[in-house]
């Protein structure tokens, strides 16, 4: 853990999906890792599935990762159409390979998005915290953009 | 795998007329044509009073209609409460499911005959709400907010796909035109065009108009115009199946009842569910469902059989990238391998291993919860040799396969059929 703050954020979350997206909120990425045989879950897990156990732990994650699979996307979802994206301003969906191991799904920006071509497959990223403001309330997602 | 218990057969098999249907007609219309068209096919016919059960298949009626509870719904409406009629859900898979769970009923010997019903009617919303209805296939928490739409998905592992094998915008083109090309000869499906004559009846449009008149070289020359947008990037308009109202319907019974219905059934001799996690960044490969490679897995087992052995399929093309990795993951080619036979022709009507023979869910149409009953309906013309128009294959077809996928690959039923 970088600090005591966040230590005791994380002792105090239960491992559920609102932890999760609470941490996202305050700008963490964190994952659950089982204190059996260490595997690493991100989005959250309260159970392994690998060796059965319910003792996990959270971990910070480093967010640096590389892109696994991305698409751009003129057709979009009304959350985003709400952000303001359209055919003339697409915007890309990502699966994010982190450099602990697991996949993240997440929005990348950065990047050209009406020129796909330009976007590589492998090529590292970051994490990037989207700030937005919809119907007056800041709400935040995860993203990445070229590291 | 064990074998089934119990022999079960396809005795009757038919659908409704797919394509924009609504407000004409509803789930209860539609489930009606479907149930009479299947009657029809029946040889010594059958009535309310043969069957025990109607195991119902849809996906999202009571978003897309804000209707629930559709089983006792479509069962009453053919004469058939007060007997047994759950409905079942998978996403899109949700009639392969009502199909395999009435087989195994069957087998175990808790009924005898089955009417499987696979009813959606999609177009009672605006696109947009469609587009978000199917995307609660997805996983809600983690990839929607990062802005998954369902083309979006499988855009994504299109770009997977693209990178780990080199398989191109183009390939995908192969996969459509071939399939539109077959839809052509379907009476039933939503788009009775060619892409050749898609573009044909644009140039006459745009010249009655006194439009420019375009000069697409050829079909994919159009493909790659700007009659075709871009939807999900690498996927356009035509890679993606189509918004549908329909309905399909199945007669299935045991084999010490089928002679009463037909002197030729079709044997079911193996059936196979797979499930994986519902969103792509939580599964190992992003270019292969290992929930097809299960449920197959099991199919093959169960039947004896291997993948050389299918003579036909009808495969789930929700999206043109989806119709090659059903190519792979169901053992017919090498990972990698499946877009060049698309390319050489293989799976054409008259190729080697004819694939989509219906149109697919590109051309025929995808009423979601009907798509599983309706590929079985294609594999019982086409095995009956029944196939309208040009469709019909030209060979003796012993051995057919089915392959139906929920969702982004979360969901995968496949069903084996014999003569």
């Amino acid at each position: 853990m970088r600090n005591e703050v966040l230590k005791k954020l994380s002792e105090a979350k239960d491992f559920t999906l609102q932890s999760y997206l609470e941490f996202i909120q305050n700008k963490k990425l964190m994952g659950t890792r089982c204190k059996e045989c260490k595997e690493l879950y991100i989005p959250v897990r309260k159970l392994c599935t690998k060796c059965n156990s319910a003792n996990m732990e959270w971990v910070e994650m480093s967010g640096n990762g590389e892109l696994a699979a991305f698409t751009s996307i003129t057709v979009g979802t009304p959350y985003f159409i709400e952000k303001g994206y359209d055919r003339n301003k697409p915007y890309c969906f990502s699966v994010i390979k982190l450099e602990e191991g697991p996949m993240v799904s997440a929005q990348l920006v950065g990047v050209d998005e009406s020129k796909p071509d330009t976007i590589k497959i492998g090529m590292p990223v970051k994490v990037k915290f989207l700030e937005s403001e919809l119907k007056g309330e800041t709400k935040i997602d995860l993203g990445f953009e070229p590291a | 795998m064990a074998k089934l218990a119990r022999k079960v057969a396809l005795v009757g098999a038919g659908m409704s007329k797919f394509g924009r249907m609504f407000p004409l007609k509803r789930n209860p219309d539609l489930w009606i044509d479907a149930w009479l068209n299947a009657s029809e096919n029946v040889d010594n016919g059958i009535e309310p009073k043969d069957i025990d059960a109607c195991y119902v298949g849809n996906y999202s009626s009571d978003l897309f209609n804000h209707q629930g509870h559709l089983g006792p719904q479509m069962a009453n409406l053919v004469g058939l409460t007060p007997k047994p009629a759950p409905r079942f859900e998978g996403a899109c898979a949700s009639s392969g499911i009502a199909l395999r769970q009435a087989i195994i009923a069957i087998a175990a010997g808790v009924h005898d005959v089955i009417a499987v019903s696979g009813v959606e009617c999609m177009n009672e919303l605006p696109t947009a709400l469609v587009t978000d209805t199917l995307a609660t296939a997805s996983d809600a928490l983690f990839e929607y907010p990062a802005g998954a739409t369902f083309p979006g998905l499988y855009a994504t592992v299109a770009s997977a796909h693209f990178h780990k094998y080199g398989t191109t915008v183009e390939d995908l083109m192969y996969v459509g035109i071939k399939n539109h090309a077959n839809g052509a000869e379907n009476p039933y499906a939503q788009m009775q065009q060619s892409i050749k004559q898609m573009m044909d009846s644009k140039r006459a449009r745009y010249e009655k108009e006194g439009r420019e008149i375009p000069d697409w070289k050829d079909e994919f020359d159009f493909l790659k115009s700007s009659s075709n947008p871009m939807i999900a990037y690498p996927l356009r308009l035509f890679d993606c199946s189509l918004v549908t109202d329909g309905a399909a319907c199945l007669f299935l019974a045991a084999e010490d009842v089928a002679k009463k219905f037909t002197d030729t059934p079709i044997w079911i001799t193996g059936t196979g569910q797979g499930s994986a996690a519902l969103s792509l960044h939580d599964r190992d490969s992003l270019t292969s469902f290992i929930a097809t490679r299960e449920a197959a897995r099991q199919a093959y087992e169960m039947s004896g059989l291997q993948p050389k052995d299918i003579q036909i399929a009808e495969v789930h093309d929700c999206f043109t990238i989806a119709e090659i990795l059903a190519m792979e993951d169901l053992g017919f080619y090498e990972k990698g391998k499946a877009a060049e036979a698309v390319r050489n022709g293989e799976t054409k009507r008259d190729g080697i291993l004819p694939i989509n023979t219906s149109g697919g869910l590109k051309s025929k149409g995808h009423p979601v919860g009907a798509t599983g009953a309706a590929h079985a309906v294609e594999i019982f013309k086409q095995m009956r040799g029944i196939a309208e128009r040009n469709r019909q294959v030209k060979f003796d077809i012993e051995r057919a396969l089915t392959h139906n996928l929920g969702g982004s690959g979360g969901t995968c039923v496949v069903t084996i059929y014999e003569k």
